[in-house]
Parts: structure tokens; C-alpha cells; sequence
């Protein structure tokens, strides 16, 4: 392939891929500027709640119970070996709290809650739901996306939070229920061990910046999608892979700046 | 501009990028009549829907509709003219996550504060315009497509619109359907002083309801006239068009090389 054709192709990538950024950005500033009506009519943004939020409670809960209990037999067959058992408590809090909680019940949102915006969007788009509404007068953004997009990064801090919840159960019930780990160490570890302002409300932090970025990534993608069915499941695939790589490249970044040196 | 028109279209020029559509189209929509827009798929006659709905902006000329050019109007200007229009999709575009009442009544909860027991009035009696009133409590994804039509027809009368605009209504429709759609789209312009436009290439059930109608072949207007004259004309196009012949001005085959060279025949 000759040397400018490879320029050439470069070139193009790149202006496309500063274009869509571009775009999305304008995108989610047209979200910031047409969410009064979510507020105001707090019933359409309760209704994505409902489908975003509690619909995605049973892959949270199940999925946060066992990571608990994964962590709690790993944590325990490491920690033994340097007969501190006793600080299994602190490990599985800390771990779910800071990362795990936030990290992978954003995953498991993206694609459970996600791929759903993205499709659903693409749908009405692709249905003409989308034109009819401008043409009836009314904002597409303000009356379907902006609802999504608040009910996402509402839901996301509640899921995380109850993904912790049920990963310390799950380290509970393998670490002491199970193997016998004294329970009031694990208990008393755990509370010295885990600080509110420090672990819980950076761990909120992080999950809020998730909520907004997953939750912006699969409406773009909806609203961006060609009105096609290859169209569709083609954003729905890219919502998913870019959302999980966007939670994983902000993680670190925050995580840098939440917790370095301790 | 006559009081008696309430859309105007003047030297309307559109082009997707390089791509020509539309080439000086003249266009008089009169208050209170039925105009049908028809030509081949591909035409550019979807495109002229869009520009009367404002969704585009034309490169030259204009569309004016009740005094006001649309491609001028700001997103409030825009959307309050729209408050005025009703349009009907190809395939009805229902919002398929809300029942039949939801969606008729959708508009009225958007634009008015109605209270809840009048809207209730009102929906039932557009549906029952329709003849669908016992529909109110399905879902989109229950209703045939004949019915999905009339349940977007009763959507986009809700708010009693000057202006109507039909994309393609008869699309897809069983004969008994079509009939229905076409009576109602007259029926439903004169009850409500409406102006109607409908885009479509169905040209026996156009030919019975409307009042006006525009042939449009590669962005121009070929012919235009009632439904008598159109019946009448001579024209080649309208003739190949109105009776559905095979090869005429729209030719049957795509452009392409040399029959007898594409098969490689030696002589």
C-alpha cells in the first residue's frame, strides 16, 4: 500500500474520531442544558430508574455476593500465611469499597443497563419515535435522554453501594460463618480499619463519574446509531467495549489521585 | 402570497452534499384542501417533506407556510409552528413503551395543561374517530399495522393541526385498510378545516381522495393537476406512472455497459 494512501487513511481516522468526540461532547452539554425537565417532572426520570436502576438489583445483588465470597477465601488462604486472619474483615471492606464495589457494578451496569439505553434509543430512532417527537414539538433530548441519563447516575452510587453490602456479606458468610474467623475481630477490623470520608465517599465518588460516563456512552451511541439493525447492534457492542475501557482508564485516574501514598 | 394558501413553496433548491435532489420546486398548498406529492422511491419527494417540516433547510428558495419561512424561524419559532402541524410516519412510528391512550394523549399532556378527565375525553374521541376506541388499553406491539396507522392518524389530529403532513400512509396496507386510511384522511382534513399533504407513489387511492396533485421525477415537477386532468394526461411520465407501465421515461433497466459485451459474446 503506498505511503499516502496509509497517511491518507490515518488522516481520516483521526478527524473522525475528534469529530465524534466533538460530538459527544456537545452531546452531553445538550443533556446538562435540557435536564430541567427531569426535575421537573420527576416521574419520567422515576420510571428510568426503575428500568435502569431496580431492574439491574438482581445481577448486583448475586454478583456482589459472590465476589464477597471469593474475596473472603482468597483473603483468608493469603492472610493466614501471616497469621492475620483476624484482618479479613478490613481486606474484603476495603477492596469492595474502594475498587471492586464501584468497578464492577459499573461493568455490570454498562452492560446490563447500558447496552439496554443504547438499543432502546437505537430503536426509537430507527422506528422514527425520535423524528415524530421533534415533530410533535417535543425535545427528544429533554423528554427521553435526559431522563435516562440522570435515572444512570442516580442509580450507579446506590448499586455500587449495595454491591459492597452484599460483598461483605459474602465475605462474612465464607470468613466466619464457614472457615470461622472470629466474628467480633472481623467486625471490629473492618470499622477501625474502613474511614467514612476516605474509602466510602471516594468509593461514592468514583462511582458517580462512572454513572455519567457509562450513562453517556450508551445514550450517545443510541442516538448516534444508523437506523439500521446492523446499526443498532453495532452501538450496543460499542457501548459496551467502550464504557468497561472508560470505567477501567477513569478508575486508575481517580484512584491516583484518591489514594496515592497510602 | 394568496390568504387562500397556507403553504408556499418557492425555488427550493436541496442537495445532500454534491448530491442534487430538488431543483427549483414551485409548490401552492391552498387552505383547507387535500394535495398529494407523488413520484418514483428516490425521487426526492421524502426530502420535500422534510423540508416543509422544517427538518431541513433548503439551499435556495423557501418554504412559507401561514407567512412565516420556516428555514428562518429559531428552535422556539420552529417548534411552536409544529405546535400547529401534525405529521404521520411512514409506519406510524408509535411509542412503543406506551399504550394507545398514552400515545394519543401524549401531545395534549406535552403542550397543554388539560386536566387528566378532559384529555381522557378527548383521546377517546379521536380514537373513536378512528374507529378504535376499544383499542385505548393496548400496547403498540398488539395492534396490526392497519391499526397502528389509524392510532398515529388519531396521534396526529390530537391537537387539531392547520397543516398535516402524511409520509407514505398507504404503505404496506390491506386493500380494506387502505380504503379506510384514504377515507379518513379526507374526512378527517374537512371535519377539522385542515390543509393535507400526502407524500406517496400510491396513485388509485391518492387519485380518489385528493384535491391537487404534484408528479416529482429527479427533484423536478414533471406534471401537476386534479385527478381528472392527471387521469386524462398525456404525458408520458404520468401515463407510465398512473397505469404502472414496466419501461417508459423511468426506464426499466439501471444504467449499465453493453448487453452483449457484459456476457462476452464473440461474434
Amino acid at each position: 500500500m503506498p505511503v499516502t494512501k496509509i497517511l491518507r487513511i490515518i488522516g481520516s481516522r483521526t478527524v473522525d474520531a475528534v469529530w465524534r468526540a466533538g460530538y459527544a461532547a456537545r452531546f452531553f452539554l445538550m443533556i446538562l442544558v435540557y435536564s430541567g425537565t427531569s426535575f421537573r417532572r420527576f416521574r419520567l426520570t422515576v420510571k428510568e430508574l426503575f428500568s435502569s436502576g431496580v431492574m439491574s438489583l438482581i445481577i448486583i445483588v448475586v454478583a456482589g455476593m459472590f465476589v464477597g465470597m471469593v474475596l473472603g477465601l482468597q483473603g483468608y488462604e493469603t492472610l493466614k500465611r501471616y497469621g492475620s486472619e483476624s484482618a479479613l474483615g478490613s481486606l474484603v471492606a476495603l477492596s469492595l469499597v474502594r475498587e471492586l464495589g464501584p468497578v464492577l457494578a459499573a461493568l455490570l451496569f454498562a452492560s446490563r443497563a447500558g447496552s439496554a439505553m443504547t438499543a432502546e434509543i437505537g430503536l426509537m430512532k430507527a422506528t422514527e419515535q425520535i423524528s415524530a417527537m421533534e415533530m410533535m414539538a417535543v425535545n427528544p433530548i429533554a423528554r427521553v435522554v435526559a431522563p435516562r441519563f440522570w435515572a444512570g447516575v442516580i442509580s450507579m452510587p446506590l448499586l455500587a453501594a449495595l454491591f459492597s453490602v452484599m460483598g461483605v456479606f459474602g465475605g462474612y458468610v465464607v470468613g466466619v460463618v464457614l472457615i470461622g474467623v472470629d466474628e467480633g475481630s472481623f467486625w471490629s477490623q473492618m470499622q477501625s480499619a474502613v474511614d467514612f470520608q476516605h474509602d466510602i465517599l471516594n468509593g461514592v465518588l468514583k462511582s458517580l463519574v462512572f454513572g455519567v460516563a457509562v450513562t453517556t456512552i450508551a445514550l450517545f451511541e443510541g442516538y448516534d446509531a444508523p437506523p439500521t439493525a446492523e446499526g443498532v447492534s453495532g452501538a450496543t457492542t460499542r457501548t459496551v467495549v467502550q464504557s468497561s475501557l472508560a470505567i477501567l482508564i477513569l478508575d486508575f485516574i481517580l484512584t491516583a489521585f484518591m489514594f496515592r501514598g497510602d | 402570497m394568496s390568504s387562500q394558501s397556507l403553504v408556499e413553496v418557492r425555488d427550493v433548491n436541496f442537495s445532500y452534499d454534491s448530491r442534487p435532489i430538488l431543483n427549483g420546486i414551485n409548490m401552492t398548498f391552498p387552505k383547507g384542501k387535500v394535495i398529494a406529492i407523488m413520484g418514483g422511491s428516490g425521487c426526492g419527494k421524502t426530502t420535500l417533506f422534510r423540508l416543509i417540516g422544517g427538518a431541513l433547510k433548503p439551499n435556495s428558495g423557501y418554504v412559507k407556510i401561514d407567512g412565516q419561512v420556516i428555514h428562518e424561524l429559531d428552535q422556539n419559532g420552529l417548534y411552536e409552528m409544529r405546535r400547529k402541524m401534525g405529521v404521520l410516519f411512514q409506519f406510524g412510528a408509535l411509542f412503543t413503551d406506551m399504550s394507545v391512550f398514552d400515545n394519543v394523549a401524549f401531545q395534549m399532556r406535552e403542550h397543554t395543561n388539560l386536566p387528566e378527565e378532559i384529555i381522557h375525553d378527548l383521546v377517546l374521541m379521536k380514537l373513536h374517530a378512528v374507529g378504535l376506541r376499544g383499542t385505548h388499553h393496548l400496547m403498540p406491539a398488539e395492534l396490526s399495522g392497519g391499526m397502528a396507522r389509524r392510532v398515529a392518524l388519531a396521534r396526529t389530529v390530537a391537537l387539531d393541526p392547520m397543516l398535516i403532513l402524511y409520509d407514505e400512509p398507504f404503505a404496506g396496507l390491506d386493500p380494506i385498510s387502505l380504503t379506510v386510511v384514504g377515507q379518513l384522511i379526507r374526512r378527517l382534513n374537512d371535519a377539522l378545516g385542515a390543509t393535507s399533504v400526502v407524500v406517496t407513489h400510491d396513485v388509485q387511492e391518492s387519485l380518489k381522495i385528493v384535491d391537487y396533485i404534484y408528479f416529482i421525477s429527479n427533484g423536478v415537477i414533471v406534471a401537476e393537476g386534479s385527478p381528472d386532468e392527471i387521469q386524462a394526461s398525456d404525458k408520458p411520465f404520468v401515463r407510465q406512472f398512473v397505469h404502472g407501465e414496466m419501461d417508459g421515461p423511468v426506464p426499466f433497466h439501471y444504467p449499465a455497459p453493453n448487453y452483449a459485451q457484459d456476457l462476452q459474446v464473440r461474434n
